[in-house]
């Protein structure tokens, strides 16, 4: 492209950061799930909800817990330095917020008319804010009881704040539930609409400079 | 006088030259089903996984790596939360890598706690001689990997006073268990030496039963379940590295809580 040629910052959707920090997270979020599950069927917390050992990751619970034990330090480690450029960037911000109750009821209604075109990649409907800002909570979660599980006497007074070692294990499993509910909506979704998946290969389109004079555009 | 840690005879390597056939056709098998599991991830990562055994090795790698994390973490003078006697679980949770039925009791009078290692005094000990050291009661909280958990109540003198009065040196880097159960464990010195660490001869009140390790078990507030052995027959203080039961199957060493 001569534009961009031309033009010597250019800014797209998805930086280069975003976009190996996105992958990185994508193959640990599935390590994690699935050796997860490996880890769970030993003692389930939903009588008679096993995980298939289609879906495991290791054929019993110490190659699972291996594995568990190894991705945690690339999801913590991708994960903070994922929201240190989100924040120091403003791209968190400028992304995710701000989210207004008008807009939450707008984009509901379009999504149940199965208007989701997604014309505009570059913003994201209050629905869509929403739900990128759970997973990222959700994450934070996971990492954060997955310390109290792992050490629940070095970090008693954490575990106890959970509620004990049985509730942080129970809220380490719903963190895991929504964080696959996310992923089921969010592939469906990047496969219906499948620029988006694309954009997070190559970047996307070009974003006008952060900072413009005037923001008023935005209707 | 002989270690109860090195056997006598050691087995003829030809036992193993016999079976290599078997062992690398196990291993083959291996291959092909790690290879099926770790397809799907290949194309994720983009990486080289197809070889089951450097994924294997990095992950036992980061395992270890992980065991010093842990042992960094491990604050020796930070007690485990305890526990009211109500709590009490009654009797214990039972397990073992094996069936209670399979349990096979230890008899009392007959039984001998043998001492190997880096240790002064190496006269076994009996029953009356554990009994005479200071006792120490704690109700603690078991913790599995599996997940699971249970309040207990244990009995018995600190491994500490144990060790220092057997001449133990403190300085070195592990304390090894040989048990009755053919269950070795290995646990690193600053647990050893943590006020919660337990050589256990009761549960709550009463003399241990057999299935939860008569006479003599291991009972530490600050690392998992399975790296508490039961009827423990013999004890070594020593800098080398010994694996335990499931370590050797691959859990962590550390297991620390």
């Amino acid at each position: 492209m001569p534009l961009a040629a031309s033009t010597p910052r250019l800014r797209r959707l998805h930086p280069w950061p975003i976009r190996i920090m996105h992958w990185i997270n994508a193959a640990v979020m599935l390590i994690m799930i699935t050796s997860g599950w490996g880890i769970y069927d030993d003692d389930v917390i939903i009588r008679g909800l096993h995980f298939s050992q289609t879906f495991r990751l290791g054929d019993w619970a110490a190659p699972s817990l291996l594995w568990h034990f190894a991705g945690m330090w690339f999801l913590a480690i991708n994960g903070a330095a994922y929201l240190t450029y989100g924040i120091v960037t403003g791209r968190l911000r400028e992304r995710l917020l701000p989210i207004r109750p008008r807009d939450v009821l707008e984009s509901i209604k379009d999504t149940l008319q199965f208007r989701i075109a997604h014309d505009d990649l570059t913003v994201y409907n209050a629905v869509q804010k929403i739900l990128y800002i759970v997973v990222i909570l959700a994450g934070i979660s996971q990492v954060v009881t997955g310390l109290a599980i792992w050490k629940p006497v070095q970090f008693a007074g954490f575990v106890a704040l959970l509620g004990g070692f049985q509730s942080a294990r129970v809220i380490h499993f719903i963190g895991m539930a929504v964080i696959v509910g996310f992923l089921i909506v969010h592939v469906a979704l990047s496969l219906l609409v499948p620029r988006t998946l694309l954009a997070m290969l190559t970047g996307g389109p070009t974003l006008a400079p952060r900072h413009p004079p005037t923001q008023a555009a935005q209707s | 006088m002989i270690s109860p840690f090195r056997p006598a005879r050691l087995p003829d390597s030809a036992i193993l030259q016999d079976h290599e056939p078997l062992i690398a056709d196990l291993r083959r098998r291996g291959v092909l089903r790690g290879t099926l599991s770790l397809g799907a991830l290949t194309m994720l990562t983009g990486c080289d996984l197809s070889s089951p055994k450097s994924v294997q090795s990095a992950l036992l790698s980061i395992s270890g790596f992980n065991d010093a994390v842990q042992a960094w973490l491990f604050d020796p003078t930070k007690l485990a939360p305890t526990y009211p006697a109500s709590m009490v679980l009654k009797p214990p949770k039972f397990n073992a890598y094996y069936d209670i039925d399979k349990v096979k009791p230890v008899e009392g009078a007959a039984w001998r706690l043998e001492l190997a290692g880096l240790i002064a005094n190496k006269q076994p000990w009996t029953q009356a001689m554990l009994d005479a050291l200071p006792q120490q009661d704690m109700i603690i909280r078991h913790v599995c990997v599996e997940g699971w958990d249970y309040i207990g109540q244990w009995s018995g003198a600190t491994l500490r006073s144990f060790l220092e009065h057997v001449g133990a040196d403190l300085r070195a880097k592990y304390v090894v268990f040989k048990t009755a159960d053919d269950y070795p464990s290995s646990i690193d010195m600053a647990t050893a030496l943590h006020p919660q660490t337990l050589l256990a001869t009761k549960y709550a009140g009463e003399t241990l039963a057999d299935p939860f390790g008569f006479p003599l078990r291991l009972r530490m507030a600050t690392k998992l379940g399975y790296k508490n052995p039961k009827w423990i027959t013999a004890i070594e203080v020593t800098n080398t590295y010994t694996p335990g039961f499931w370590e050797k199957a691959g859990f962590g060493w550390f297991a620390g809580i």
